[in-house]
């Protein structure tokens, strides 16, 4: 069963979510899979995409692929499975990965599994699961009648496994023609001082109407740098213009699936609950014992949390300490 | 200059979902149906290009069955101008490359600057159809869309991707997804739903548009079963009287139970 993998960079930092991706694909078919890479300057990363499962890797190194252009990336996927003729393609669902893979899978005559926080094989027939309506419900998927499948992997779902004496890929130059984009992207605006995404984050510290004012979320933060974790929030804070919408984890927010998820004056509004309740372990801290967040928490305190974060804050540093 | 926007109908975020007999649908009694919060960005964007500009028409359209046409009412109550709906017979998933065909035929019976989508629709939570109906259409899109500005003929969109926005220029006409963030949908006014009365909705059967992936076998991604979550265990509550014990006692959790910290 022949893979190949889009691989994501972004100013050179290839994302981890694509060598989830990649190592998925070395795990299902229990052989090296194939890459592609497009992007500037990114020729010297592909050699070390072995050690994450890839045989060979497709490299489209040329000035017009230093921004991230739909014409361009899913030029360069497309070359590469003409190239490779693989029976499955997969690419990380992230902002990219979301614009690229139904493009390519159109293009394709095919449609894409979105999403999938589970994949296995049946013979060589791709059986993802998904989540649906907001999260409250899971279907099982395949391609059904698609010959090329196509699927897009959940970000932090999946394991990114370097395996040590692997070999280093072999690096093939795509030749792609003419890359003059339609949808030019002309600037990239950074919105904050490198904040980390909560769509990345192993660990996200939210904060919610219970922290009454955004002159409060230094308390959150404390937190949040105690655990080297990024800052998400409920929508209404963010409604209410206490911070940026970027930060906001929901139904009309991001959907994060973090190894820890701590929910600050979160009530756990539906809404919310979509966006975070595939996390693997939930912390809340809420006045309210009837906030419906504590039905989905791991573990729960039901307090103040001008009173407990603080004090939660102090014992990590203390624990990362010993 | 005209809009297309393309609105799911979906079920409303509060309903309890419970799967059908089937075992592989939802049991649609009691369902509150909503038109996808993601396409309101996208009708109400049109709405402001068309009112900018003075000139132009925003029509509607919409795959589904036969509730798809309250959907678009409710559409035409806020200010589209006619609707089209694509009739799928009945509710089962319908395969995104077959949404996307459909409204690809739709888009090419009329001359649309605006190809309207939300960034992804809260059913299905897929996120495909906007984009594959601009490469079945050859155009330029953009997805996320959170700020637009009109040129001549051309536009740039703001498009949110993690931690940062693209600004990204292309010529129209362009297929563009609406992120939240990009307007306030505006309410109907009682006006506008007596109007909507009389607003044409143009009818097609998705069955006679010659679209293989419109059919079961032909279906080139497919629903075997839905199930529910797993339930999760109930919540550890740790005693709150005494916040530096609580603080303690979470981080004890959390590393040596949860083993995730």
């Amino acid at each position: 069963m022949k893979f190949l993998v889009f691989i994501e960079q972004r100013e050179g930092k290839i994302r981890k979510a694509s060598l989830e991706a990649l190592s998925l694909a070395r795990k299902l078919s229990g052989a090296p899979a194939a890459a592609v890479l497009p992007g500037k300057g990114v020729t010297a990363l592909a050699k070390d995409l072995g050690a994450y499962g890839a045989g060979v890797v497709y490299v489209a190194d040329r000035d017009e692929l230093a921004l991230y252009g739909t014409k361009g990336y899913v030029g360069a996927l497309d070359a590469a499975a003409k190239k490779e003729a693989p029976d499955a393609v997969l690419i990380a669902a992230t902002a990219m990965g979301k614009d690229m893979a139904p493009r390519f899978a159109a293009r394709n005559d095919v449609s894409v599994l979105a999403d999938v926080m589970d994949l296995r094989l049946e013979g060589d027939r791709l059986v993802g699961s998904r989540p649906v309506y907001s999260g409250k419900a899971r279907a099982e998927v395949d391609c059904g009648a698609a010959k090329l499948q196509v699927a897009t992997t959940r970000p932090n779902v999946f394991a990114a496994e370097a395996q040590a004496g692997a070999p280093a890929a072999r690096v093939e130059t795509l030749e792609l023609g003419d890359l003059q984009p339609r949808a030019r992207v002309v600037k990239v605006e950074t919105s904050e001082s490198k904040e980390l995404d909560v769509a990345e984050a192993d660990v996200i510290v939210s904060g919610g109407r219970g922290i009454k004012g955004p002159e409060n979320w230094p308390v959150i933060r404390d937190l949040q740098e105690a655990l080297g974790a990024a800052l998400g929030a409920s929508r209404a804070v963010v409604d209410a213009g206490w911070i940026d919408h970027q930060h906001q984890v929901g139904q009309t927010g991001k959907v994060v699936s973090p190894t820890l998820y701590v929910a600050c004056g979160i009530s756990g509004a539906i809404q919310h609950l979509a966006g975070m309740g595939t996390s693997k372990v939930i912390v809340a801290i809420n006045k309210d014992p009837e906030a419906p967040i504590f039905k989905v928490a791991t573990y729960g305190v039901v307090g103040d949390l001008f009173a407990i974060v603080p004090e939660f804050a102090k014992a990590v540093r203390a624990a990362k300490a010993e | 200059m005209n809009s297309l926007v393309a609105v799911a109908y979906v079920p409303d975020t509060e309903t309890k979902i419970r799967i059908a007999a089937d075992g592989k649908s939802i049991d649609e009694s009691d369902v509150k149906w909503i038109v996808s919060p993601y396409d309101e960005y996208g009708l109400e964007e049109a709405l402001k290009t068309k009112e900018g500009k003075g000139a132009g028409a925003v029509t509607v359209v919409c795959v589904g069955p036969e509730r798809a046409k309250t959907g678009l009412r409710e559409c035409l109550a806020r200010g589209a101008d006619d609707a089209i709906w694509v009739d799928s017979g009945d509710s089962r998933y319908l395969d995104a490359l077959a949404t996307a065909k459909a409204v690809a035929a739709v888009a090419k019976e009329g001359k649309y600057d605006f190809l309207w989508f939300g960034q992804k629709g809260v059913g299905y939570d897929e996120s495909l159809v906007g984009p594959m109906v601009a490469e079945l259409m050859n155009l330029p899109h953009v997805g996320n869309v959170v700020k637009l500005e009109i040129g001549d003929g051309r536009i740039t969109a703001h498009r949110e991707i993690e931690g940062a926005h693209e600004l990204v220029e292309c010529s129209l006409p362009a297929v563009l997804t609406a992120q939240k963030g990009l307007n306030e949908p505006r309410y109907a006014s009682l006006k506008g739903i007596m109007g909507a009365k009389k607003k044409p909705i143009a009818e097609k059967k998705l069955s006679a548009m010659g679209i293989p992936e419109a059919d079961a076998a032909g279906a080139k991604t497919r629903w075997r079963k839905l199930d529910l979550p797993p339930a999760r265990k109930a919540c550890h509550f740790v005693p709150p009287d005494d916040p530096a014990a609580a603080g303690k006692e979470l981080v004890r959790l959390l590393r040596e139970e949860a083993k995730v910290i």
